[in-house]
């Protein structure tokens, strides 16, 4: 963002009031803060106007591709490291389908597409794009099969073709939501450009030399398109480790601005397609575009991303309170947790397991986990006493048993006290807890 | 086609620098061992264009008692988890560990409670049948831990062990077990740069050098807080690269902590395949705290081992 001065020196200083503000120096205050609009001045001119959106454009620009729900954003990053603030728009994963792929072999990948789906602490993890690829080189075998995937599948799609007339005639066998063209090149950017700029479509840019991608950036941008995704043409692990750094690193530092767009890493191809998604994942990749994703990668892929970008300030949690689980009654035994996601969902997955009716009540402890609230002194006696009082739990459950963490054996003598009811140590995994509601 | 712009490279100007720690053999030992040493980075991870120090180096784990193995990640050792040394050797001659970490669990009072000396007698054992540097833990119980440790150190005077772990509670038994005996030391630390620093600052007054220290923040798994781990360990690498002296030693994480989610070994037909699925959550933990930071790892699955082997050289573009 510009500052107030910077701001003002762009004002048309007639002080007129007309932006709700006495002068203009005011509102260019406000401007900086951001609790104004420019376009509350009926003065500025259209130069100014272009002038301070360039100057606060975010240092990468932010990405949409498809529409609607599933809709896919990427890029507006402002860090180097999450411990700084955090990061914003999570890494997506696309996995690729061949226009000359059977019949057979597009529904396989489409089921697969559909089944990538899991929840974990509460959220969905999926996948998140598909990807079209013009292996027949004929633009209307294209179009079909992009025609056919649009149909069957509600993801974005990124259509992968070196020939802007296969995605003109994809754009024109059927209605598409913003898909992202894959990709221009040297060889074909005129053409691309054109057609990107003629479908309002966001356009990736391929070259594995940094300046030549910065030269390729400049030109399809003076041929009028703006919404832009990068592909370093990364080969191994160490190139997009490195090239991912120095394309993020000098947009978030300013150091060089013509490269401020999310970076895409096409693993298709590569020996280590795995652990080049994984390190993209931490290393700012806007999409991994893989041939295809196995359930037992998808799996820890999905999960190192929803770990990387979790809010550094705010662990995942779930709303304290007592929580019935598989119908319980006055006759069913409460147990306690803490309201950190993980452990939370963990537990209750585990009594769900068990088919015995149950109440469970989540302790408020700020996200964390039972031993690090245990040790941060925000699980005590008291805070489980003062839970159960809060949900009347002892109103709903009549039974006086009360089930506690494995790990907490050392508090069941003053739980007992501070609750009178009869503490039951349980086992220290959750996985234990069936076994031990069997045998009450 | 001749380029117009030239793209910087944001080489940063670090003042500071990684200290560096040899392990393997001392000047007593037989000559027969070899010496790796770890440390020594000019700049953030794997960034050739900051510097990369040593190689970062892979332990494969080893445990004297069997009754909570994870059969998933152990399987393709078959009977040889049963002998430590045999154990080791595998892991040195099939799987490519450049270190072997050799975990005590059986002097756990709680459980079968075998006798020090009897503990240092395995680790001479693995010694015996590898020439990798080992490192050695306990069993995670303080009291026996200190007297474990202290007879192990004592017993291997010969050979350059990295002895684990010294913690904020108990450390003076091992420091000066490791101190007499020319053994290097891990400092451990739970998941903060200020005590991390801190464990560093208690061992170099009691008078244990840099050059023996290796420090673990502790590296949480896939899933169970790896998140806060990264962030960490990122830290503590910038810190010492601004100059913190007190946090310019190299790092290990043990990155087995992986096995410690369910979705590692869980069998659940909507995930994949079991065994794929641990290797690569193992190997996806052990990356995180490589592109962190880490200068040593340890690790269970050999299969997640081979994998972080071919990344290690793949990230270090080959050197
Ligand atoms: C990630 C982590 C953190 C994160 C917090 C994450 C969070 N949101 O809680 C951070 C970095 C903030 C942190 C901080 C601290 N941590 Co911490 N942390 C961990 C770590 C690595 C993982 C914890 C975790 O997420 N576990 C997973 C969840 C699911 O486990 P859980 O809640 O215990 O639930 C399981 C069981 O308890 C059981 N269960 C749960 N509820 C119930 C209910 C019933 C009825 C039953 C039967 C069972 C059951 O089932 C669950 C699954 O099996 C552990 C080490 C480890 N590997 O366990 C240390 C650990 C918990 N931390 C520890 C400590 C000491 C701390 C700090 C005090 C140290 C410090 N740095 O200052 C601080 C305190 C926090 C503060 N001051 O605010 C110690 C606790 C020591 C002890 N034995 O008491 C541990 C064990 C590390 C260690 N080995 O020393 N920590
Ligand atoms: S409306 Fe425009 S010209 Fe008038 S005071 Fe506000 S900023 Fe200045």
């Amino acid at each position: 963002m510009p500052t107030a001065i910077e701001i003002f020196k762009l004002l048309p200083k007639k002080n007129c009031g007309k932006c709700n503000f006495p002068t203009c120096l005011a509102f260019a205050m406000q401007l900086a803060s951001s609790k104004a609009k420019l376009a509350d001045c009926p003065y500025v001119t259209e130069e100014a106007k272009a002038k301070l959106e360039a100057s606060s454009a975010p240092p990468i620009r932010l990405i949409t591709i498809g529409a609607g729900e599933n809709k896919v954003e990427i890029g507006d990053e402002t860090e180097l490291y999450r411990h700084d603030k955090k990061f914003f728009h999570a890494t997506r994963y696309a996995i690729a389908i061949s226009d000359q792929a059977s019949d057979r072999e597009v529904s396989v990948k489409l089921r697969r597409a559909a089944d990538l789906r899991f929840e974990r602490v509460g959220q969905i993890l999926a996948l998140d794009m598909l990807a079209v690829r013009n292996d027949s080189r004929d633009p209307a075998t294209f179009a079909e099969m992009v025609k056919r995937v649009s149909r069957e599948s509600a993801l974005p799609l990124i259509l992968m073709s070196q020939d802007p007339e296969a995605v003109r005639a994809a754009a024109s066998a059927t209605n598409l939501s913003r898909p992202l063209i894959y990709a221009a090149t040297f060889e074909n950017i005129e053409g691309m450009a054109a057609a990107a700029k003629e479908l309002k479509y966001p356009l990736a840019v391929r070259h594995d030399d940094l300046n030549g991608l910065a030269d390729l950036v400049e030109k399809v941008k003076a041929a009028g398109v703006e919404d832009i995704v990068l592909d370093l043409g990364a080969e191994d692990l160490q190139q997009t480790l490195e090239r991912n750094t120095i394309v993020r690193k000098n947009a978030i530092r300013k150091t060089f601005r013509g490269l401020g767009y999310p970076i895409l890493t096409n693993v298709i191809g590569r020996e280590r397609g795995m652990a080049m998604a994984l390190i993209s994942t931490m290393k700012y990749g806007g999409i991994v575009l893989m041939e295809d994703l196995d359930p037992a990668h998808a799996v820890p892929l999905f999960v190192l991303r929803q770990n990387i970008y979790t809010d550094p300030q705010v662990p995942i949690q779930v709303k304290a309170g007592l929580y019935p689980i598989n119908n319980p009654d006055k006759d069913s035994p409460i147990l306690f947790t803490v309201n950190f996601s993980l452990t939370y969902f963990t537990v209750a997955g585990d009594i769900e397991k068990s088919r015995m009716p149950a109440w469970l009540l989540v302790v408020d402890t700020e996200g964390l986990s039972v031993l690090t609230a245990f040790s941060a002194g925000k699980l005590t006696s008291e805070t489980v006493a003062e839970a159960l009082r809060s949900t009347e739990a002892m109103a709903k459950s009549g039974k006086g048993l009360l089930i506690i963490p494995g790990m907490l054996s050392r508090m069941s003598g003053k739980l007992q006290e501070a609750t009178g009811l009869k503490v039951i140590v349980g086992p220290k995994e959750s996985s234990g807890i069936p076994k031990l509601l069997r045998s009450l | 086609m001749v380029p117009m712009v030239e793209v910087p490279v944001p080489k940063e100007k670090w003042s500071g620098k990684v200290g560096t720690v040899a392990l393997g053999a001392s000047t007593a030992d037989d000559g027969e061992r070899k010496v790796l040493s770890i440390g020594g980075e000019t700049g953030m991870p794997f960034l050739s264009y900051e510097g990369l120090g040593n190689r970062q180096l892979i332990a494969g784990e080893v445990v004297d008692d069997t009754s909570e193995l994870i059969e998933v990640a152990v399987r393709p050792f078959g009977d040889a988890v049963n002998d430590p040394a045999a154990w080791a050797k595998r892991w040195v001659e099939e799987f490519g560990a450049d270190l072997v970490c050799l975990r005590l669990r059986s002097t756990n009072p709680e459980g079968k409670d075998a006798p020090p000396e009897d503990a240092a007698q395995t680790v001479l054992k693995v010694l015996a049948a590898v020439d990798v540097p080992v490192i050695v833990y306990g069993c995670g119980h303080e009291e026996k831990d200190a007297r474990t440790m202290e007879a192990v150190s004592n017993a291997c005077a010969k050979v350059r062990l990295l002895l684990g772990q010294a913690e904020e509670n108990a450390y003076k038994t091992i420091s000066a077990a490791a101190m007499s005996n020319h053994h290097a030391l891990i400092a451990f630390s739970n998941l903060d740069i200020n005590l991390a620093k801190q464990m560093n600052i208690l061992l170099s007054d009691f008078g244990v050098k840099a050059e023996n220290i290796v420090m673990d923040p502790l590296m949480a798994g896939l899933g169970m807080g790896l998140e806060y781990s990264y962030s960490v360990n990122e830290r503590i690498r910038m810190a010492a690269l601004m100059g913190d002296r007190m946090l310019q030693v190299p790092m290990l994480c043990d990155v087995t902590s992986a096995w410690e989610a369910r979705e590692a070994s869980e069998e659940n037909a909507t995930w994949g395949d079991v065994v794929e699925r641990g290797k690569w959550w193992e190997a996806a933990t052990g990356l995180a705290a490589l592109v962190s930071g880490a200068d040593l790892l340890i690790v269970r699955s050999p299969l997640a081992a081979m994998v972080l082997q071919d990344a290690i050289s793949n990230l270090r573009g080959g050197k």
